[in-house]
């Protein structure tokens, strides 16, 4: 169990400030989710709580600064899986599971036993055990995600960052991937961080949202407060209508312009 | 099971090829007598033979040092290519496109044209110092010039400003020569490599530096397989890409550059066999490259057989008999199975 806290967040790329000053946290077992519209810092927030570009502010685990920590220790706390993981097509499935063990690896160790056994029960987990043998080019775009989901459990981390993990797939496979996500952050206590794109499944799924907006915090808290008709319209600039669905969570649906004005 | 496999059959392989070495060649030496007079200096065996005092010189001094010569630049050439190719991510890479083969080339030209008085000793000393220097070059080159853009085109930089040093490299060779003609036969016979000179003192030279330069390569298998998911990933998973791929690419200098010194330019040979290696045992370098070591010593050795016996008693240059017979064999290879990416 790890909470997860950023905390004026800054983050400027090629001097141009991607992120400026973007707080927020997420309870240890929670889930946060990162909205807002294409290019409004989503990804470089995961990306520099993942320490893949430098930022000023603090990223926080249980409080502790992960700037003190060696990177294999922050490697053992923080799971990282990209939108686009690469996934080299010869290497096993089993091979590909073994490389989330290397932040528990000193500098000439190599896997023993011990990590076998977290790298199959992590593909036992994520139910592509009996896909061990077979080459990641083989595997179906469903398998693969799973299998990219197992070697970030397979480093047993406290937090799992996800950047977009469902933007390419059909709404059943979205469903399929979050209710996964969400089991191994209630059976595991994993506190999950992950950029999503729809907001009727960020709403469901996470129990904070920060929608981000050109790198600044446009709103913070609970599904209720963020997914708000006019929020969304401000930030995103879509016309939308949030109802409630039928667990109370916040539906937020596109609207086609009055017919009058619309092309016919 | 499978890596067991694979690395037995290329040790039985390697035996062999030098065993065929061994007994091929102008003088004619009885198989069992000279088996028995190898085994004899095996540890604690201890085996009459009936090989005579000239046969064995012949097998003592002139053809063991130079199957020993044949296996360690094959082992060296082979290990290196797949290093290079771990880290960049790249299939076709070896120590060719980094520098390694235009530096040595432009050392042992001078080494030929200028220091002519110096010794045996000169030409690969100049030859391993050059080689060294080439990627040195192009290291630096290409980390000044990564630094200026985006992290992830660091790999590719260096490359590029490999081919650029090499080009260039060639071009100062290509000045000395045409102002010294007189020797271009002889620079010529060098950049096709031959093991003709191979000696116990030559082998003896460069084993501390290739003994460093492998440990260090066969030591970094893991990381190159974790190095495969990207720079970045790798970066996620606590590991420092850009250290490891300093490390890699000095150690895998070094082989190269040990390699060279012994029998000067061998093309083709870093890039064949890790590649038959990856289709044998599937991707991992934990295993492509002590299997890479291990055939790559065989096929030099055998490449090499041929060389000093097809044309007999002419050599052919041990480059050109790789690339001849390399080269079909490579094709029927790639042909047969499935293809692989690194």
């Amino acid at each position: 169990m790890t909470a997860f806290t950023a905390r004026e967040l800054t983050v400027a790329l090629d001097r141009t400030p991607v992120l400026s000053g973007v707080t927020c946290a997420a309870a240890a077992g929670g889930w946060l989710a990162l909205i807002g519209p294409n290019g409004a810092g989503k990804s470089t927030l995961i990306r520099a709580a993942a320490g893949l570009v430098p930022y000023q502010g603090e990223i926080l685990l249980d409080g502790v600064d992960v700037r003190s920590m060696r990177a294999r220790e922050r490697a053992r706390l923080i799971a990282y899986v990209p939108q686009e993981p690469v996934l080299p097509p010869d290497m096993t499935v089993e091979q590909y599971v073994l490389l989330g063990r290397t932040p528990h690896l000193s500098y000439l160790g190599s896997p023993g036993r011990h990590d076998r056994a977290r790298a199959a029960a992590a593909l036992e987990r994520l139910d592509v055990a009996r896909f061990a043998a077979r080459r990641l080019a083989r595997m179906s775009g469903g398998e693969r995600q799973r299998v990219v989901l197992a070697r970030a459990l397979a480093a047993e981390p406290g937090v799992l960052l996800l950047d977009e993990p469902t933007s390419m797939l059909d709404v059943g496979r979205q469903q399929q991937v979050l209710e996964l996500v969400d089991g191994l952050r209630a059976g595991s206590g994993l506190t999950v961080v992950s950029a999503l794109h729809d907001l009727t499944a960020a709403g469901q799924y996470a129990d904070q949202l920060v929608m981000l907006h050109g790198g600044r915090v446009a709103a913070y808290g609970p599904a209720a407060d963020v997914l708000t008709a006019e929020l969304i319209q401000a930030v995103y600039a879509a016309r939308v209508t949030v109802t409630a669905g039928p667990d109370g969570r916040p539906v937020v649906a596109p609207l086609r312009r009055a017919a009058d004005g619309g092309p016919c | 099971m499978r890596k067991a496999g694979a690395l037995g059959a290329a040790a039985v392989f390697l035996i062999a090829a030098a065993l065929v070495s061994a007994l091929v060649g102008a003088a004619n030496l009885n198989p069992l007598a000279t088996a028995a007079a190898l085994a004899d200096k095996i540890p604690f065996i201890r085996l009459p033979t009936s090989l005579s005092a000239v046969d064995q010189a012949v097998l003592f001094q002139i053809r063991l040092p130079r199957i020993v010569a044949g296996a360690l630049v094959g082992a060296l050439l082979s290990v290196a290519g797949a290093g290079y190719q771990g880290v960049f991510r790249n299939p076709l890479v070896d120590s060719g496109m980094l520098g390694a083969s235009a530096g040595a080339g432009l050392g042992a030209t001078i080494a030929i044209v200028y220091l002519g008085g110096a010794g045996p000793s000169a030409v690969p000393a100049a030859a391993f110092v050059g080689s060294l220097a080439g990627v040195a070059i192009a290291s630096l080159a290409g980390a000044a010039s990564a630094a200026r853009g985006p992290v992830s085109s660091g790999t590719a930089t260096l490359l590029l400003a490999g081919v650029a040093v090499g080009l260039f490299l060639t071009a100062v060779q290509t000045f000395i020569l045409e102002r010294s003609t007189q020797v271009l036969q002889q620079v010529y016979a060098w950049l096709l490599g031959s093991l003709s000179g191979a000696s116990w003192q030559q082998v003896a030279s460069i084993l501390p530096y290739a003994a460093v330069a492998v440990a260090v390569i066969l030591l970094h298998g893991r990381h190159l397989d974790v190095l495969a998911v990207g720079d970045e990933e790798a970066r996620t998973l606590g590991m420092r890409p850009a250290l490891v791929r300093g490390i890699v690419v000095a150690a895998c200098t070094l082989a190269a550059a040990s390699a060279v010194a012994v029998s000067g330019l061998i093309g083709f040979v870093g890039i064949i066999v890790p590649h038959v290696a990856r289709r044998l045992s599937g991707p991992s370098y934990r295993t492509v490259l002590p299997l890479s070591l291990l055939s790559g010593a065989g096929f030099l050795v055998l490449a090499d057989t041929l060389a000093r016996t097809v044309l007999s008693p002419a050599e052919l240059p041990i480059g050109v008999v790789t690339a001849l017979v390399g080269s079909p064999a490579f094709i029927w290879v790639l042909k047969g199975t499935r293809p692989v990416n690194v």
